[in-house]
């Protein structure tokens, strides 16, 4: 062990590294990994709050998805019941309709009923003179007779 | 063992545990070979008598080159991570490197109570120069000396390339350390209460002689042992490797020598591989502790 000049070499050798350390490398890579570090905490941070987002918007559209079948089923019951009205409605005009029709109908039979009844009670009335003319063999005063006429095609 | 074999492996270990000095010989010096200088001049030295006989003002070029060459490693490559403005994620070796520097910062803020910009780089520094220094530990103990001998052309050259198993490079990191001690011991609590510190601790103004005694040795041991302890580990970690190769061309049957040596080179270079980076770690934490106790009160 004997100690010379080294020494002191290494003494100034050891200074200028630290130095060199202290100015050019230390502060640059703990600045870096510092810029490092906030740069990937901001991106986990940015990342969670896209999942949140994702999340949010997810729910949001489960919910409008939700809304727009509700919406969609009312809608259909209303076509629904709309539809059933009409139906009905329109089975009640039809109803009325053949109704009307049918009593119409049954008017004009009347009506065409009592016109041909009177057609014949007023040929059984003719026919009736016309066979009493021929029981009787002389004409038969038919204004001396009207009255016994009526009566008769009033009993028809 | 025949004589010769112990003559061979001793100075097989002499010449391996001398480092090569360049230093000034005086003016009629009789050197190694029998040779007289005749004006005084820088050389390096032919044995390790010459290289004492050298003094003070002479230099360890292989260690000290080393270590010079070592840090310009460290340096190199952290600079150039730190420069490179890394956008995305880190490669592999900018991780390594930013994983380094998050542990020692990490050991430094949990001892540190004061903010101090120096001790984080000074921490680093430590850290990667020492565990580079060791290193060298492994590489294999005769490779870069037959290398530096073959390139020289000089068979006897001496050639240390661990240099932490060199006291003077453990010193001279461990001397740094001690004058920062110092240096914010005093600028934190100001001369008188530093001297304070060493003159009323731990027994009371009565026994002034005591207690400088007591905590001037407690001072001058921290920079004692932590250079000590590095060296000596690493030293002795080197002696061994030594012996282990002085097995290799041992008598013993040429190829049971071998593969034995072998063997057991490759076992000790596995457990050693702890003992750099402990030796390392070790340092840099007595350093940040003896730092943050500077800049205490007591």
């Amino acid at each position: 062990m004997n100690f010379n000049a080294t020494l002191i070499g290494q003494l100034v050798t050891f200074a200028i590294f630290v130095w060199f350390t202290m100015k050019f490398v230390w502060p640059m890579l703990l600045k870096q990994m510092e810029e490092r570090e906030t740069r990937i905490a901001d991106g986990l941070a940015a990342a969670e709050q896209g999942q949140k987002d994702f999340a949010e918007a997810q729910e949001k559209s489960s919910a409008e998805i939700n809304k727009g079948k509700e919406q969609a089923a009312t809608i259909i019951a209303q076509a629904q019941k709309r539809h059933d009205e009409i139906v009905d409605e329109a089975k009640d005009d039809a109803k009325a309709e053949s109704d009307r029709i049918k009593e119409n109908a049954l008017s004009e039979i009347e009506q065409e009923k009592e016109k041909a009844r009177q057609e014949l009670r007023n040929q059984v009335a003719a026919l009736a003179i016309a066979g009493a003319e021929q029981i009787l063999m002389k004409e038969v005063d038919q204004a001396a007779h009207n009255e016994v006429l009526a009566k008769i095609s009033q009993q028809l | 063992m025949a004589s010769g074999t112990e003559l061979t492996s001793n100075s097989y270990l002499q010449h391996h545990l001398q480092n090569l000095v360049l230093g000034k010989l005086p003016e009629g010096y009789e050197r190694a070979g029998g040779h007289i200088v005749e004006h005084s001049s820088w050389t390096f030295a032919h044995s390790p008598q010459e290289a004492l006989d050298m003094g003070f003002w002479s230099l360890n070029v292989d260690t000290m080159g080393w270590s010079i060459f070592l840090g310009m490693i460290f340096c190199f490559f952290f600079y150039r991570v730190a420069k490179k403005v890394e956008s995305g994620a880190p490669s592999g070796f900018a991780n390594l490197i930013e994983m380094t520097v998050e542990f020692v910062n990490k050991n430094v803020n949990d001892i540190m109570t004061v903010k101090n910009p120096l001790i984080g780089p000074l921490a680093l520094t430590i850290f990667i120069w020492i565990t580079l220094m060791n290193t060298m530990d492994i590489v294999p103990v005769d490779l870069l000396p037959l290398i530096a001998q073959f390139v020289t052309g000089n068979e006897h050259l001496y050639f240390k390339v661990v240099p932490t198993t060199d006291p003077n490079i453990t010193f001279g990191l461990s001397l740094g350390v001690f004058i920062l001690i110092i240096y914010y011991s005093i600028k934190m609590k100001g001369v008188g209460g530093f001297i304070g510190e060493l003159a009323f601790q731990p027994f009371g103004k009565y026994m002034i002689p005591f207690n400088l005694i007591l905590e001037g040795i407690g001072l001058l041991a921290k920079p004692v042992s932590l250079a000590l302890r590095l060296f000596g580990n690493l030293y002795a970690g080197e002696l061994i490797f030594l012996l282990i190769a002085t097995l290799i061309g041992s008598a013993l049957p040429y190829f049971i020598g071998t593969i034995f040596g072998g063997a057991l080179q490759f076992v000790w270079a596995v457990f050693h591989i702890l003992i750099i980076l402990l030796q390392a770690f070790v340092f840099m934490m007595l350093t940040i502790v003896y730092l943050a106790m500077a800049h205490e009160h007591h």
